[in-house]
């Protein structure tokens, strides 16, 4: 967005300051929140691409029974690596990144509030998917599923480090999503633009906000957790020992007070993604705003008082699972109240039908499947039929694939031309879009039934007596066709990468900041910082957008606006490009892959991690002239 | 698209509802059981109900709007739509209702399935073992117990109190035709009743992932008349008889001075061992190594010479014998009825 | 460019502050964000201790001694203690006293030292080893995180009063020393549940 007014001069002194160092230099010392962003989406590609392969490697599997073309050990650890690689570094890091790429642009920012922790973040995560995948490569895999319930995983059941590599690749992914929520939680408190009060919040950034704050209260869980799982199998804690006091049932209890909420974080994400796509494709403000933003708060505080529904067979006192029965149903009031906003804006709105629209709707009539099933498994005497087995298989990937990875196609296919500065091929886009759909609801909808008629998840085989062989054939050919489509989403966006059609700033007519920016933004994303005077800026100021002026352009700063009014503070430096985040990822790394092999690794780790932390904050400024240890000989 | 699915649906769901095998909460044959799936239907019809509402607002609501869907112009900026928010109270107003229901469905069924504790019933202790169960019946005559193992056998009508518990990690024991499952968790005793309704076979599986051979880790239950059941007890309460023919005692010989005996017993030999499922009354059994080969004697066989080939990673060691000891070894065993 | 929106100033930024301190400050609500993750460690922590202690019958089992209390007592009234300057050096760095802050965090470093001293007795007192049973592993773990934060700060501090020392002080590093001072005081409040559930929770429980 330039202003005619702003000199040339000073526009060119805008891109030296923000420019990233060329090169390979550049690459290792970039903050950008868009670079750092673009890496984790195609990193995460990359993992979806493997996982779906793992996916298509068991369906086979279970295509017909008594298969032997997997062996136990094998399709074990599949699973196990299908699960821990969706959960833990797709769907979690997924939301995080686009949230690091969108919320500084739909807040009108040049930066998130601490660019560099972004690029830390980025940098753990990366080293949590080499712990899972590079140990994978020579043979040594998780095989324990993506909880990995003690005994089963203690010191007695499960020698080797599979459950060590698992626990610490844990511990990584969950130390990079806690900065990335403290860093994105930040920024939507104190950098929103002048004028954007509560009430203005755009709907995904308020959707980042409460996911973020959800990961900080969730995600301590399983990094305690797995980190006395590691502390039984090193030092012979005895946490999760019965024979020695402890108890198994307490791991369970530490996992789902993560587990769950887990689920919302990734969910609430996509409610935002929806709830944009819904605004823009229907072309009205969306109906009902506080009821979606009063209903995200209820999701993610009732998210935290449901962990138990996932323990229903452990055998707890009944009065707790009349209790958490009827928290977990309760989520279906809130999440009842969104579908009826989104299909209400839609049916009072003149919607046009673009494949990010298509996505929207598949999400609707998937989504509430999985969201009825989950009333069903909330229940805990039915639980007590339906959980492990394939109806559960069922349930949480038409929460997940139907719940949160139709609204992320269909958020990728929105802003891409954002990013990229062209559009997808829409007709691509499209059979891609039928192919998803249709092959996943052919895949996943039979499990409901296989897991009624018996089936228990987790089973490498089956015998013919059991009578699942035909359902199972076509769960498997439902989802090699939603794979085939998932794989032809992606070459399309490759192929509109280079052919694309030019998208311009503003294609789909958004109300929104982002659609205020260049596409491709510069690095600095913004040449002014603009005004907001309501929740669609650029439909109510659609002739010229106000802005303010005077953040420095020789060197990299950003406005700092107060929590509630959003008026501006004071102006923030924000720090340059610096090797500190990756050498403090390394040294981290150091830390954690040693503690695998011996405690001591916590204490010689901690020397290189202390040393990489001072690097990174250790401010440059002049050498005292006061005091004992001033420069003397100036 | 949503029409399709609209008239799909219904058939789908009449499917999922009728078919019920051996190992299905849909066909139930306990009181247990019969309970959750009532509480199932009503979840269906109220679940289904909601998502043909759902359906049907989308439906018609992209119909309409699609008549205007050549319109051009600026967005509407917050128009009003106060007739929109009458209905939102009210899908509200439904959902609170929807929920009630099924809540106060829930707790009843809760409350049924709790309400057998208080009947007199018989005690059966069921132990999970990386991958099989062993089962001990309280003999009714001494108070002693009973042992066998991979085989539940339940008396029609009246309620078996199962303790669970477990020797290693954490199983699932899951009847589904007949209760709901419960998890057997090392350091605790977990307690499931099981009122069956309906006589004849079924099968359970263990439902928490317990390792390697976690999928050949099932059950064969049997449901009998009382006086049935009755005289299987007192069946399993004998030792092993004495074998009739040479090649039969040669079959004991192998069994119970070899390698077996450090692991299995057979009540009434020097075979004591108990690392393994009991084998006093193996050959009365339906099926060998929990479920996972029929009880024929070349199964029986095959899985004594070679148990990695049918169940990989088995604790079951493969017992090299020659072609004549593996028969009699074989023989004797199903002999053990 | 012609890819943009057109645009119209309506205000200037360019006579507002550079820094600010307080909660006004960018940095001081990333500092909150990591306490609050870590108050959630330590919350869920004591969750787990009390959530065996309320399964498990003898507490501490039998023929374990509850952890001695003389050199906790030390400790604990060091941190109550060590508030005074933490307090005083906070002041400072608000009212932007170059000196103050500099003396201040040099005292701190020296004072959160000395009292890791009887924080090493304690481990030496607790009566049981990590490895006997669940209960202490429990007292152990509670231990070693509050441990690992009063080092962290430790660290913090030292590395930040040689920065001081050394450098011009700009408002950022004041702010600095502000967040430093918070999150010290946030350790030594975290203190107060957690010794008594090591300490006490054996005694009365």
């Amino acid at each position: 967005m330039s202003d005619p007014r702003t000199p040339a001069v000073e526009l060119g002194k805008l891109h030296v300051s923000w420019a990233d160092a060329p090169g390979i230099r550049g690459f290792f010392t970039t903050v950008d929140h868009k670079r750092i962003a673009a890496r984790y989406i195609v990193t995460v590609v990359l993992l979806l691409f493997l996982a779906g392969m793992l996916a298509l490697d068991m369906r086979l599997q279970l295509a017909r029974p008594d298969m032997e073309r997997m062996t136990p050990q094998l399709y074990n650890e599949s699973f196990s690596l299908h699960g821990s690689t969706m959960l833990f570094l797709v769907s979690v890091p997924v939301m995080e990144a686009m949230g690091i790429w969108l919320v500084p642009l739909m807040l009108g920012q040049r930066a998130l509030a601490f660019p560099r922790l972004a690029a830390f973040s980025y940098w753990l995560y990366l080293g949590g998917v080499l712990m899972l995948w590079v140990p994978h490569a020579f043979g040594i895999t998780p095989d324990l599923g993506w909880f990995e319930y003690p005994p089963l995983s203690g010191p007695a059941y499960s020698p080797g480090h599979r459950a060590d590599i698992w626990a610490q690749m844990i511990t990584f992914t969950e130390v990079a999503a806690l900065a990335a929520s403290v860093n994105i939680a930040a920024t939507v408190l104190k950098m929103r633009p002048p004028g954007m009060t509560l009430p203005r919040i755009p709907l995904f950034v308020w959707a980042m906000f409460l996911a973020s704050l959800m990961t900080i209260f969730a995600l301590p869980a399983v990094m305690m957790v797995t980190s006395m799982l590691i502390a039984d199998r090193l030092v012979s804690t005895q946490f999760f020992a019965a024979a020695a006091g402890g108890d198994p049932v307490l791991f369970q209890h530490l996992f789902w007070w993560f587990g769950h909420p887990e689920v919302y974080i990734i969910f609430l994400p996509a409610a935002g993604f929806v709830s944009m796509i819904v605004e823009t494709f229907s072309r009205r403000t969306l109906f009902g705003h506080a009821a979606v933003v009063l209903s995200m708060l209820a999701i993610a505080a009732l998210a935290f008082g449901l962990w138990v529904h996932h323990m229903f067979a452990v055998g707890l006192p009944r009065l707790g699972n009349d209790f958490y029965t009827a928290a977990s149903m309760a989520v279906a009031l809130p999440a009842g109240v969104q579908i009826f906003c989104w299909i209400a804006t839609l049916a009072t709105g003149r919607p046009r039908f673009d494949t990010p629209l298509l996505w929207v709707l598949a999400f609707i009539v998937t989504f509430v499947i999985g969201g009825l099933s989950g009333i069903m498994t909330a229940s805990a005497p039915l639980d007590q039929q339906l959980t492990d087995t394939y109806f559960v298989v069922a349930h949480f990937h038409y929460v997940l694939v139907g719940g949160a990875m139709f609204p992320l196609f269909g958020a990728f296919s929105y802003w891409y031309p954002k990013a990229t500065g062209r559009m997808l091929s829409e007709r691509w886009g499209k059979i891609s879009f039928w192919m998803v759909f249709g092959g996943f609801n052919l895949g996943f909808f039979p499990m409901h039934i296989l897991g009624l008629q018996g089936m228990p998840r987790r089973i490498y085989t089956y015998g013919e007596g059991m009578g699942w062989g035909p359902l199972n054939l076509v769960a498997s050919i439902g989802s090699a066709i939603a794979v085939a489509g998932g794989v032809l989403f992606v070459a399309n966006a490759a192929w509109s990468y280079f052919r694309g059609r030019a998208a311009g700033p503003n294609p789909w007519g958004g109300s929104t900041l982002e659609w205020a920016a260049p596409s491709p933004p510069p690095q600095h994303n913004f040449d002014a910082m603009p005004v907001v005077d309501s929740l669609t800026p650029l439909w109510t100021q659609k002739r010229e957008l106000a802005v303010m002026t005077g953040l420095a352009v020789d060197r990299r700063e950003v406005l700092v606006t107060s929590v509630v009014e959003a008026a501006p503070e004071y102006r923030q430096k924000s720090p340059p490009p610096s090797t500190a985040p990756l050498l403090a990822a390394v040294a981290v790394t150091i830390l954690f892959v040693g503690s695998i092999f011996t405690p001591w690794a916590l204490v010689w780790g901690a020397v290189p991690v202390a040393i990489g932390l001072t690097l990174w904050f250790w401010p440059q400024r002049e050498r005292s002239t006061t005091g004992p240890l001033r420069v003397r000989n100036r | 698209m949503t029409l399709r699915r609209l008239a799909l649906l219904p058939a789908v769901l009449a499917l999922s509802a009728c078919e019920g095998g051996f190992q299905s909460p849909l066909a139930p044959a306990g009181e247990q059981a019969a309970s959750i799936h009532s509480l199932f239907c009503l979840m269906m019809a109220v679940c289904g109900f909601m998502y043909l509402l759902v359906l049907a607002g989308l439906g018609i609501g992209l119909l309409r709007a699609r008549r205007r869907r050549g319109e051009t112009g600026e967005p509407s900026i917050d128009p009003a739509d106060r007739g929109l928010t009458r209905g939102l109270v009210a899908w509200a107003a439904l959902i609170v209702v929807g929920l009630t229901v099924l809540i106060t469905g829930s707790f009843l069924v809760e409350r049924t399935i709790a309400g057998a504790r208080s009947r007199d019933a018989l005690e059966v202790r069921v132990t999970g073992h990386q991958w099989w169960w062993r089962i001990q019946y309280r003999d009714p005559a001494t108070g002693g117990w009973i042992e066998t193992a991979n085989e539940l056998h339940l008396p029609l009508g009246q309620t078996t109190r199962v303790a669970l518990g477990s020797s290693d990690v954490i199983h699932s024991f899951w009847v589904p035709n007949i209760a709901q499952k419960l998890d057997l968790i090392p350091g605790r005793i977990n307690r499931v009743d099981l009122t069956p309704t309906r006589a004849g076979w079924f099968r359970g599986q263990c439902a928490e992932f317990c390792g390697i051979q976690h999928a050949h880790m099932a059950l064969d239950v049997k449901v009998d008349t009382p006086e049935a059941f009755a005289r299987w007890l007192a069946g399993q309460r004998r030792p092993a008889a004495a074998p009739a023919d040479p090649v039969l005692a040669r079959g004991r010989e192998i069994v119970t001075r070899g390698p077996c005996a450090m692991c299995h017993a057979i009540r009434g030999t020097q075979a004591v061992g108990r690392a393994g499922p009991d084998l006093t009354h193996f050959g009365g059994r339906r099926s060998v190594a929990a479920g996972t080969l029929a009880m024929t004697r070349g199964a029986v066989q095959g899985w004594i010479t070679q148990p990695q080939a049918a169940k990989p990673g088995t604790m079951m060691p493969p017992v090299p014998l020659s072609p004549a000891d593996a028969d009699a070894v074989s023989r004797y065993l199903m002999d053990l009825k | 460019m012609s890819d943009a929106v057109p645009t119209r100033v309506v205000g200037d930024l360019s006579d507002l502050p550079e820094s600010a301190s307080g909660a006004s400050h960018l940095v001081w609500w990333g500092n909150i964000g990591f306490m609050a993750i870590e108050g959630t460690a330590f919350a869920l922590a004591a969750g787990a201790y009390l959530y065996l202690m309320s399964q498990t019958a003898g507490w501490p089992p039998d023929g374990v001694r509850p952890p001695d209390l003389l050199w906790p007592a030390v400790l604990t009234l060091g941190l109550f203690v060590s508030e005074i300057p933490n307090l005083w050096v906070r002041r400072c760095a608000k009212a932007k006293d170059e000196r103050g802050v500099r003396i201040g965090t040099l005292a701190m470093t020296v004072l959160g030292l000395l009292l890791l001293i009887p924080r090493g007795i304690e481990f030496g007192h607790l009566n049981v080893a990590w490895y006997d049973n669940a209960y202490g592993s429990l007292t152990w773990m509670l231990l070693v995180l509050h441990t690992s934060h009063l080092i962290t700060d430790i660290g913090d501090t030292a590395v930040q009063s040689v920065w001081l020392y050394t450098h011009e002080v700009g408002d950022d590093q004041f702010a600095d020393v502000e967040d430093n001072a918070n999150y010290w005081t946030f350790v030594v409040l975290t203190w107060i549940p957690v010794g008594a559930l090591v300490y006490l929770a054996p005694r009365f429980g």
